[in-house]
């Protein structure tokens, strides 16, 4: 497909100007002016309808496809969350009318879906309170980390690492650094669960917290979890949960029942509000009884006549970490979806979303290595170790699987399974769906064995072919240029 | 899958070749052969000091970024400048064009804690069993 800069001729336009109608003022200084006009395509409104149309319908999208990506929980969203979104007493909102004398009247509506979210993903997660501002999950993690921090000051204590497993979500040990923390690094054991000897051994006065996610990345729930809650406790630490998989537990087991202190939810995920791409993402944070205070401003209050108020008098809060109030209408269709679902329906999510993995894990686990265990949580790990002795690598599966009409699983993460391919099916496909895309996968295994050609020279049905990721890496090309 | 036996590794898949009181160092073999192609590398700024099993560099692939850490403490001499335009180098020869750092090694007792070829050969066939 071309460029629209390619497609640029010129002297073409989509445009008609208003002849000026007001005096030209020469003599803008020279230092301001261009030496030569702007390189901009000339199209017709109809290249650039034509041009943008075509390029949407290259997209690969939960609407038109299956989308397994573990650990990013792809699951379809709901249309009628976008309905509520667009009502107009929610869309034409300012975001600074309820700090305008009289305007948190204005905006009752909105700030009781604020204060109800809180509520409900306290509920959901058995955590005491939540801030809905952290503007995506990364956010999140880094405010749950700030809050640690806070508290371990407040108590007038310095503690300096947090430790993380070898099999987290990269943006644990990232936001801990950024935080100020050193990072421990605890390696998994056989069974794929954190070594708890290596964890006992990195546990003590200086630790900070724990970040885990349960279950883990390897889609299976640590039994010791409480254990390990417990072991940091005694050390003075705090437990903080990674919901990236919370989809897995819905109704089934709270992060706060089991000793976690600070929690982050990736709205997108679990919720079933809108996968950004770099957004508008939410990152709500919640936290146990004896962080609440530290809680970023402004706090959602009810006034005892019912009403609702931002309350930013809080003198031990770790601060503003965002604008407002989050992105509002991520939080609303979350709010929505919560609603509609209700408790038997969110349960129900989970349980699907479990069966879902474990149906792909028991139908492929002759074709391709499972890489622990013999059942799953939400999202199951397989390794391509045994088609890589015929030269096939997991990225060559995932390409095929391209033109079979699927999107790939993540692969190569987590990062301490060989050729690794992390299956997330959710809870929204049908066993109709899933069994075409195991038969692909089946498919992949036997040609991986008669033809491995077939799946080195894939994608053979897209615009692009095999791209070469390691060029694009060395030497990534970002900008046209004319020839 | 080379593994020279002049050499000294860590279980995170360093290299070491001694030279007096100096160490050239870099990632075994195994090591960029389970990274894939390398895009990028991170190498710390002559005269810094690196501890053993600390972090000391980071390699980028097109499959993930890992940590790199130093075989022994001490002090950066040199680092392979050719490594910032031509990170393939680690990929076509992981033990000499490919090397890293040379550091002055401030306790050569450290190397009691790193392997020889023969224990290291053996640790890579236990991890993928």
């Amino acid at each position: 497909m071309q460029l629209i800069f390619e497609k640029s001729r010129t002297g073409r336009s989509g445009f008609m100007l208003p002849e000026i109608d007001v005096p030209v003022v020469a003599g803008l200084p020279e230092k301001y002016c261009r030496k030569q006009a702007p390189s901009l395509p000339e199209v017709s409104e109809l290249d650039v309808v034509r041009h943008f149309t075509n390029l949407s319908r290259l997209n690969f999208s939960v609407d038109t496809n299956f989308y397994p990506l573990g650990s990013c929980t792809m699951k379809y969203n709901p249309k009628f969350t976008e309905k509520i979104c667009a009502l107009d007493g929610f869309s034409d909102l300012h975001p600074l009318l309820p700090q305008l004398l009289g305007g948190g009247m204005l905006a009752q509506g909105a700030l009781e879906v604020l204060y109800n979210t809180e509520r409900l993903l306290s509920e959901i997660t058995g955590m005491s309170a939540f801030t809905t501002q952290p503007l995506a999950g990364a956010h999140g993690e880094l405010t749950g980390v700030m809050l640690i921090a806070a508290y371990h000051k407040y108590n007038g204590e310095h503690r300096k690492h947090i430790i993380i497993p070898d099999s987290s979500h990269g943006t644990n040990p990232a936001s801990a650094a950024i935080a100020g923390y050193n990072v421990v690094v605890i390696p998994t054991d056989k069974d794929g669960f954190l070594d708890m000897q290596a964890y006992k051994q990195a546990l003590n006065q200086e630790t900070a917290a724990v970040m885990l996610t349960c279950p883990d990345t390897l889609g299976i729930f640590n039994p010791r979890i409480k254990e390990i809650a417990d072991l940091a406790h005694a050390a003075g630490a705090l437990m903080y949960y990674d919901g990236a998989n919370l989809n897995a537990i819905l109704g089934k087991c709270r992060p706060g029942d089991i000793g976690f202190d600070v929690i982050h939810l990736n709205l997108h995920k679990t919720f079933a509000t809108p996968h950004g791409g770099g957004g508008p993402g939410a990152g709500p944070v919640g936290v146990c009884e004896k962080l609440i205070d530290f809680l970023p401003i402004s706090r959602v209050i009810r006034r005892s006549d019912g009403t609702f108020a931002l309350d930013y008098h809080k003198h031990k809060s770790i601060g503003y970490i965002a604008p407002f109030y989050g992105n509002f209408g991520v939080i609303l269709k979350a709010y929505a979806y919560i609603l509609r679902l209700g408790k038997s329906g969110l349960i129900e999510a989970s349980e699907n979303a479990v069966l879902s993995a474990n149906y792909c894990l028991a139908r492929l686990r002759d074709y391709y290595a499972p890489a622990y265990g013999k059942s799953c949580m939400h999202e199951c790990v397989l390794s391509a170790a045994k088609q890589l002795e015929q030269g096939v690598h997991a990225l060559d599966i995932a390409k095929y699987l391209i033109d079979r009409g699927f999107h790939p699983p993540t692969i190569y993460f987590p990062m301490i399974v060989k050729e690794a391919m992390m299956i997330e099916p959710t809870e929204t496909e049908s066993k109709e769906t899933l069994d075409a895309f195991i038969e692909v996968m089946i498919e992949a295994a036997s040609l991986a064995k008669t033809n491995p050609e077939a799946l080195h020279s894939a994608p053979l049905s897209m615009s692009v072919k095999r791209l070469d990721e390691t060029k694009a890496a060395r030497e990534p090309n970002l900008r046209w240029k004319p020839k | 899958m080379t593994i020279p036996e002049n050499l000294l590794y860590t279980k995170d898949h360093e290299w070491a070749r001694l030279d007096g009181d100096k160490v050239t160092m870099g990632i075994t073999d195994f090591a960029q052969g389970s990274l894939g192609d390398i895009t990028f590398i991170d190498l710390p700024k002559p005269g810094a000091k690196v501890e053993q099993s600390k972090w000391c560099a980071t390699v980028e692939s097109v499959k993930a970024a890992s940590d790199v850490y130093a075989p022994f403490s001490g002090e950066v001499l040199k680092v392979n400048t050719q490594l910032t335009g031509h990170p393939e180098l680690v990929n076509k020869s992981a033990y000499d064009a490919g090397w890293f750092a040379v550091v002055k090694i401030s306790d050569l007792e450290e190397k009691n804690k790193l392997m020889n070829s023969t224990q290291y050969k053996e640790y890579i066939q236990g991890l993928s069993k």
